[in-house]
This record gives C-alpha cells, sequence and structure tokens, in this order.
C-alpha cells in the first residue's frame, strides 16, 4: 500500500557529465558504480582526470565494482567500507572543494538522500546535484511518531524498527532527513493492518 | 493591480549623490510605518507628470531596518521621455506620490556560504540594501562594483568606508579597470552564489563566464533594470471586451491599456516577474519579446505576451482581456 503522486517524491534525472565543471566528485553506492561505467562509456574518460571517486559496495559486494571503477583510472579513487565512513570523507572533501566542481551520486535512494543532507549543510543547492538512482528501490523511512529512522525498508506497511507499529510508507519525502515519512496504518484499530506487500524490492 | 495596496507617500528628502544620480527618501503619508523588505527588492513609484501617469520601479537601496522610510536612487537617464526625468527635474521635497509594495524578484539564496555581487553603474542599488542585510546577519560578502568615472560612480566611497576595501572593490572604466570576472570567479568556496546587476552585455558575459568555470545555474542571480524599449505604434484589440486601444510608439502596452483605464496585473513592468502574462488570441505581425520571463518554446508559440515590455512588429494584435 502506497500513497502515490506526492510532489515531494525526489527525482533523479541522471548522472549527465557537466563538461564545463572544473572537478567532478563523485559519491557511489553498490550499483550506483554502473551508472559511472555508463557515463564513461557514453562521455568518454577525458573527464576523469579530473575527477574523484568515493565509493562503498554496501550489498554489491560480491559484483566487484571497486575492481572496475579503480580501473577507470580516475585522479583519486577511494573505497569505504561503510557509508557512515564514506559520508564523513564526502564531507571533508565539500569542505575544500570550490565552485566549479561537481557533485554526483548514485546508488540506492537512501544513500543519495543521505549524501544530499552532507552536500546541502555545505550550502549546496539540491538542484545542481546529478544523481541517479540504481540498484535496489528500498527505502529510508522515518516513523513520523517515535521519528525512528528504518533503513532498506522494501514493503508497505512495514513495522517500524524503533517503536513496532505498523506504518505506511508514504511519496512524502524530507530531504533534510534523506527519508520517506512512515504514517501508523492501524492507530484505530491496532492489528487490522493490511499484509506488507513488496513495493520497494 | 491584484497583490499591490498602494502607499500615499511624501518626499522627505532629495540628495544629488553623484553625476545624474539623485537620491529620493520616502516617508508615508498616514504616518505609519512602512513594511519591513529584503535585500533586493523594489517598488513601483507611481508618479503624476502633469496629464501622464508613469510608473516605474526602482529598487530600494535605504536599509531594510528602516521602517521610517524608504531610499531609493536613480539614474537621470539620457533618452528619458519620463520617468527619471520627472523625478530629477520636476519632482521637489515636500511632493506626494504613491509607492506600491515591495516585491522582491532579485533576493539572495539564505543557504550560500558566501556571496558575491557585480554591479554595474546603477546596478549598485539592489545591492546595498542587501549588504546592509548580509551584514547584519553575519553573512561572509563581496562586491565588485564597475563605474564609468569615479564622480559618476554612486557611493562607492561610503561602501568601502563601511565594508572596508577587501569586501568592496571599484573598478573604473576611465582609469581601465574593469572587473576580472575569471579571477574573482576562479577558487571561491564551494556554496558560493553570485549576484550580477547592471547592462544586459554585462549580465550575459559574467553569467557566461561563469558558467564556462563550471558553476551551476542554481547559484547564479541577476536582475536587468529593462525599460520597455520603443518601437513602431499598432493596435491591441481586447477580444473580451470588445475595445481596440492604441498603442504609440513610445508606450509599452500595459502603459497603453493603464492610459485608456483598462487595469492590468503587473509587479515589475520589467519583464521578469510573469506577471503581466496575457494571452495571445491573433496577430497580423511578429511578437517582439522583450521579456526575460517567457521560455524560448513560449516565445516561439506566440500564444503569450508579457505585456510591460514586448510589442508586435504588425499593425494590430488581439488579447485574450
Ligand atoms: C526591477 C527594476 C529595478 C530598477 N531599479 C532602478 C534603480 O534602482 N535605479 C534606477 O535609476 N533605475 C532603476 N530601474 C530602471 C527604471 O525603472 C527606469 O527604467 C529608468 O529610470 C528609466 O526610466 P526613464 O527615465 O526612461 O523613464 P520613462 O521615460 O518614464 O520611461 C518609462 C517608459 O517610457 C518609455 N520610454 C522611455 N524612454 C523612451 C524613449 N526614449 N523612447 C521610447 N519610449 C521610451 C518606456 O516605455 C519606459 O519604460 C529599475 C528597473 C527594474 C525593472
Ligand atoms: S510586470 Fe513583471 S513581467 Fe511584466
Amino acid at each position: 500500500m502506497l500513497v502515490a503522486g506526492i510532489k515531494s517524491r525526489p527525482v533523479y534525472s541522471g548522472l549527465n557529465i557537466d563538461i564545463h565543471a572544473k572537478r567532478h566528485l563523485f559519491a557511489l553506492e553498490g550499483e550506483g558504480a554502473l551508472a559511472l561505467i555508463d557515463q564513461v562509456k557514453a562521455a568518454g574518460a577525458d573527464f576523469l582526470k579530473n575527477a574523484d571517486i568515493l565509493y562503498v559496495a554496501s550489498g554489491s559486494r560480491a559484483e566487484d565494482h571497486d575492481r572496475k571503477l579503480a580501473a577507470l583510472g580516475a585522479d583519486t579513487f577511494w573505497l569505504a567500507p561503510t557509508i557512515p565512513v564514506l559520508l564523513n570523507r564526502f564531507h571533508v572533501m565539500l569542505g575544500q572543494a570550490h565552485m566549479g566542481t561537481r557533485i554526483y551520486l548514485a546508488g540506492t535512494e537512501g544513500f543519495i538522500g543521505q549524501a544530499q543532507q552532507v552536500a546541502m549543510n555545505h550550502g549546496v543547492d539540491p538542484a545542481s546535484l546529478h544523481t541517479e538512482h540504481r540498484g535496489s528501490a528500498a527505502r529510508r523511512v522515518q516513523c513520523v511518531h517515535c521519528k525512528g529512522i528504518t533503513d532498506s525498508v522494501t514493503t508497505s506497511p512495514y513495522t517500524c524498527t524503533h517503536c513496532g507499529l505498523s506504518l505506511l510508507v508514504r511519496d512524502h519525502y524530507s530531504r533534510r532527513l534523506g527519508a520517506f515519512q512512515g504514517v501508523c496504518i492501524d492507530a484505530e484499530e491496532p492489528g487490522t493492518a493490511p499484509k506488507p506487500e513488496e513495493l520497494f524490492p | 493591480m491584484t497583490i499591490n495596496t498602494e502607499m500615499k507617500v511624501r518626499v522627505a528628502k532629495i540628495r544629488q549623490v553623484a553625476d545624474k544620480v539623485k537620491r529620493f527618501r520616502f516617508e508615508r503619508v498616514d504616518g505609519k510605518p512602512m513594511p519591513v523588505f529584503s535585500g533586493g527588492a523594489h517598488v513601483i513609484v507611481s508618479m503624476r507628470d502633469g496629464k501622464a501617469l508613469r510608473r516605474n520601479p526602482y529598487s530600494l537601496m535605504s536599509s531594510p531596518e528602516d521602517t521610517a522610510g524608504y531610499e531609493i536612487s536613480v539614474l537621470r537617464v539620457e533618452t528619458s521621455r519620463g520617468g527619471s526625468a520627472f523625478l530629477h527635474e520636476t519632482l521637489k521635497e515636500g511632493d506626494e506620490l504613491t509607492l506600491s509594495q515591495p516585491v522582491n524578484l532579485f533576493p539572495f539564496d539564505h543557504r550560500g556560504k558566501k556571496h558575491i555581487m557585480m554591479a554595474g553603474g546603477i546596478g549598485i542599488t539592489p545591492f546595498i540594501a542587501m549588504m546592509d542585510q548580509m551584514e547584519r546577519e553575519g553573512r561572509a560578502f563581496e562586491l565588485h562594483y564597475a563605474v564609468r568615472t569615479r564622480s559618476h560612480g554612486a557611493y562607492w566611497k561610503d561602501l568601502q568606508q563601511r565594508y572596508g576595501a577587501h569586501r568592496v572593490k571599484v573598478y573604473c572604466d576611465e582609469e581601465k579597470l574593469f572587473i576580472p570576472v575569471q579571477k574573482v570567479l576562479e577558487n571561491q568556496p564551494l556554496g558560493t552564489h553570485l549576484y550580477v546587476c547592471g547592462p544586459a552585455g554585462m549580465i550575459n558575459g559574467v553569467l557566461g563566464k561563469a558558467r564556462e568555470l563550471g558553476w551551476p545555474k542554481q547559484n547564479l542571480h541577476s536582475e536587468e533594470f529593462l525599460a520597455p524599449p520603443p518601437g513602431k505604434a499598432f493596435q491591441v484589440k481586447l477580444a473580451k471586451s470588445n475595445r481596440t486601444i492604441d498603442v504609440a510608439p513610445h508606450q509599452s502596452i500595459l502603459e497603453a491599456l493603464e492610459a485608456n483605464g483598462v487595469e492590468a496585473p503587473y509587479l515589475c513592468r520589467g519583464g521578469a516577474c510573469g506577471q503581466c502574462e496575457t494571452g495571445v488570441v491573433s496577430c497580423d505581425g511578429e511578437l517582439e519579446h522583450n521579456d526575460h520571463f517567457l521560455e524560448p518554446d513560449d516565445k516561439a508559440s506566440g500564444k503569450k505576451i508579457m505585456i510591460c515590455v514586448s510589442r508586435i512588429t504588425g499593425s494590430a494584435v488581439t488579447l485574450d482581456l
């Protein structure tokens, strides 16, 4: 079950390399590696000499995307063990970055949302980010009741990992949190929630 | 007017501040405070000049905190048919006129980490109010101000004194000094925003350079003090009210409508806000789009016109009014 058609649902228009950019900073997660590899196929490898790549494999570890990325020959390539470690490095790099640096994010929605938040804290307009959704459609959802965030939600309703309520996943997205909203679905009569449907495989 | 409730004001003070530039202070006739505005806002000044009613937009350049009055600075335009000539040569202290509520089409982005302003000539005015606000809010900013001669440049000395020569840089044509746009824009920290106000050529040049240096369009802002260009006379037919109105060579469609008692909505009268967008039913010539609002495909469709600045090449246009 899903409440659709809400405007705040983010749009990902693809990594599309900006040829005017002086530097290109990529923060990639999991299958997001392929978004960059596809760009190199389409736009050539020229921009890579001014590119920094941060990558975390997440669920795609078995795919060896990190070796393919390392082989691209970008100016720098850095493999992070986890998303928080990647985001921390991303934050440090943004603090030293200049205008003319274009920022590219690719991976799951939860990852893009969190990276976007880091960039916004550096005064970057989210509309100037180049983003591409790759991999699982799993969502990062915040329970509007206990405020707890649950990562990798694939069904709606889902059970809040913090307070145990049965939550309907809305299309309402908070940029500040990088998370969708989860609203209690059986508040009137607990236990009457519909069966979870796999909506975000 | 749709949103504007007009305010009757009295001219409290007029001061010559540079060659061809005068500063005017207005206070409300009813003694009430002015609405607080944000840096970058303008008002429409309505002037009764003999029989003619003139309405021109002017940027507010007093401190946004000063609710006792509003101040504008006006360049006397050489080819002026009315507005700036009236303000410079006819208007006296104590006279009354009407101001619209302030409208801001050129606000600064509060999320920005740093703000770089580039002004050409009289384009300095919105930045004077913006800097006042930024200074109070503790924001990082710098101004690059191009003037023809030092005596033409209004306020550069005051601004340097107030904010320091490291934040207010003046470039004088006469001394062969120009804003080193590339040098200024290189190596600015991420999250910097750029604002340009001046002649069209300067705006296009600076923004083009910024795009070449990889600045995203979300960080680029500009305002042009566009006045409706003159052209040939033509007729406007109003489809709904079934009237025909003549537009003189030196009149905009909007002005011609107003002169004939037809009130159409507007906010900027400078082709920027979109408020005066009007449907075109038919036109026996080409539409001459002079605005910065319509998208290229809207312009090409021939179905829409911004009546504050745009004209036609033919002899008659029928509008959905
Ligand atoms: C948002 C905005 C902010 C502005 N802020 C400022 C400011 O702070 N300071 C400032 O000095 N200016 C400012 N301007 C410009 C200002 O509004 C006038 O355009 C300017 O003062 C020139 O007016 P004028 O003397 O030509 O006036 P007018 O002669 O009264 O012009 C009014 C109209 O008359 C017509 N017209 C004028 N001259 C001719 C001509 N030679 N031939 C044919 N038609 C003509 C045009 O339709 C014109 O708009 C701003 C403009 C905008 C859009
Ligand atoms: S009044 Fe603003 S575009 Fe015409």
